[in-house]
């Protein structure tokens, strides 16, 4: 039987969505592999362990540390590396994600092997395992397979559905001790800017506005929508040159790539490289003063008109609707 | 201080995607350097006008890709390395560009190696990383403030939209967030002088490697276009009933809300 480990991470104090994710996404890999969860941090791992096991994990090892509160690739890269030589995994999955970017790499070249990364979906032909992945920022995709070493990839947030959570799922939680050394990149702390709560790339709803929000005051009716809407704030390279914004924000070829299920594009003209970063995402509306504007093109369902009367009306709208519901 | 940028051309942002047989078409397209490689050409110069030292800009690809590297010289940048692989390698993957780099480090002194965070085309993210693992330095991904002061360097990362503040030491690869800096563009005088600036071109054979030492682990199968997207309906109506109606098609056509 083969084994596949999946790398888990948290993001202010729970588990991130993405790391059940990775283990709806090893289920795929291999329907009948041992799915060996690992949850790595300070302490009090047993909670998000159990979490790891009722979305699919067959069992879980933790790792407590102090030099495992904030991540560092050197820490956590010691820490996976001390259970990939005990469990000798056939492959590695973890989300695509600000860590998963930083981790793997290194793990991939230390255990001297292939990695697949952004993984959207994943097929198995036969024998054959096939990776669809976004190339040119989604203005196409393309499939992989591993050819030579480990199964080793991480997969785009949002994008693999999870299974479904269930309590009186079992396993094994065992806690490991690794004396983590020598960390030469020190975190010294960390200044928070993201919108609380949502993260951009993980958002089911993204608001995203463009030159046509004339100022860094005009995304407050933004902001607001997403709000209401549980969503997430997002930006055009030109809001971002303008300064209406930060760059944290961009969407686009450079920039993020997001697919939400809902993609506002509020006063965004609709330039290829901010379509590159949005254009597959599932429903997409446009609000433009410009009924010439590209976005149209691309969008399921456009208001030509000006978005400072538009979005005030859209949030009540929304308001009232979802307070019927 | 010996400060070197790993650089790779890309399809400038404005392309549009075509295939043909089966692969990307690049008949006709414009090349640019990936915009975060410039991030890092331009932080290197900076580094360098402040701290001393040279730049040195490192690009595996084909002979086009002198160009790229020109423009690197023309913006300041010292000497240039292009390691040709265009005979030797018909595929390659991102541990094949890591090794090739290995290859090519392993007898170098470095103090600093600063990468874009990605490039626009295939985006995987790995092979800085890959590179500093295998020659046994620290790296911080994804930066927007580079401070060296000695020995020691502050960094400010970009995480999702969170800054963290982080201190490390050189030797180090560092890979280039957008926010890092303004790249500037080529002067004319720098244009003229880069056409003078030494450019090393170098085969997989004089880093005495082979095509079976960097063989790909990864292989890519298919490549295909996402379905067009058709333009949907523009609403009618006064403002107030195109909202009405847009957000009842949200939530009962296509149950988004």
């Amino acid at each position: 039987m083969s084994k596949l480990l999946v790398i888990a991470e948290g993001r202010d104090g729970a588990l991130r969505n993405v790391s059940f994710e990775a283990i709806a996404a090893a289920k795929k890999i291999k329907s009948d592999a041992e799915i060996v969860g690992v949850v790595l941090g300070k302490d009090d791992l047993e909670d998000k362990a159990n979490e790891l096991i009722y979305h699919g994990a067959d069992r879980v090892v933790t790792i407590a540390h102090e030099k495992l509160q904030n991540y560092t690739s050197e820490g956590y890269g010691q820490a996976v590396l001390a259970i990939v030589n005990d469990e000798s995994p056939d492959g590695i999955v973890m989300g695509h994600t600000s860590i998963g970017k930083d981790l793997t790499p290194k793990l991939a070249a230390k255990l001297d092997t292939g990695l697949v990364s952004d993984v959207v979906d994943i097929e198995v032909n036969g024998d054959r395992v096939e990776y669809t992945r976004p190339i040119y920022s989604g203005k196409a995709f393309e499939k992989k397979i591993i050819t030579d070493g480990l199964t080793f990839v991480t997969i785009r947030p949002n994008n693999i559905p999870i299974l479904d959570r269930d309590e009186s799922r079992s396993g094994d939680i065992t806690t490991k001790e690794v004396d983590v050394a020598d960390i030469r990149t020190i975190v010294k702390d960390v200044v928070r800017k993201a919108s609380k709560g949502v993260d951009l790339s993980e958002a089911r709803v993204v608001v995203a506005g463009g030159r046509g929000v004339k100022s860094a005051d005009g995304f407050k009716p933004l902001y607001e929508l997403a709000e209401v809407l549980g969503g997430a704030v997002g930006a055009s390279r030109g809001a971002c040159d303008a300064e209406y914004c930060d760059y944290s924000l961009q969407i686009g070829q450079t920039g993020k790539v997001v697919t939400p299920d809902l993609y506002i594009a509020v006063g965004i003209s609709g330039a290829i490289q901010h379509l590159a970063g949005m254009s597959n995402s599932k429903v997409i509306v446009a609000i433009n003063k410009d009924p010439e504007a590209n976005i149209f093109n691309i969008a399921d369902y456009g208001i030509i008109g000006d978005l400072f009367e538009v979005i005030p009306l859209l949030i009540e709208e929304i308001k009232a609707v979802t307070v019927e519901a | 201080m010996n400060i070197y940028v790993l650089l790779k051309k890309t399809f400038d942002t404005e392309e549009k995607i075509n295939l043909h047989d089966g692969r990307i078409d690049d008949d006709g397209a414009e090349f640019i350097i990936n915009p975060y490689d410039e991030y890092a050409v331009e932080e290197a110069i900076k580094q360098r006008d402040e701290h001393g030292g040279e730049v040195i800009v490192v690009t595996i690809g084909d002979e086009d890709s002198e160009k790229q590297l020109r423009t690197a010289l023309a913006m300041g940048a010292d000497k240039a390395v292009l390691i040709n692989t265009e005979e030797d390698l018909e595929d390659g993957d991102q541990y094949t560009t890591a090794k090739i780099l290995e290859a090519y480090f392993e007898d170098k002194e470095v103090d600093l190696i600063l990468a874009g965070n990605v490039a626009i085309d295939e985006a995987s993210g790995q092979v800085g990383p890959r590179l500093a693992e295998a020659l046994g330095i620290p790296y911080v991904t994804t930066i927007t403030n580079l401070t060296i002061d000695g020995e020691d360097v502050s960094i400010e990362k970009d995480v999702e939209g969170d800054v963290e503040r982080i201190e490390t030491t050189l030797p180090l690869l560092v890979t280039c967030q957008q926010g890092l800096n303004e790249p500037r563009y080529p002067s004319l005088p720098g244009i003229m002088k880069a056409k003078k600036k030494p450019l090393e071109e170098l085969e997989l054979d004089d880093l005495d490697l082979d095509e079976d030492d960097v063989e790909p682990k990864t292989k890519t199968i298919e490549v295909f276009l996402p379905p067009a997207k058709e333009a949907g309906r523009v609403l009618e109506g006064d403002v107030q009933d195109q909202v009405k109606e847009l957000v009842s098609l949200l939530k009962n056509e296509k149950k988004v809300l």
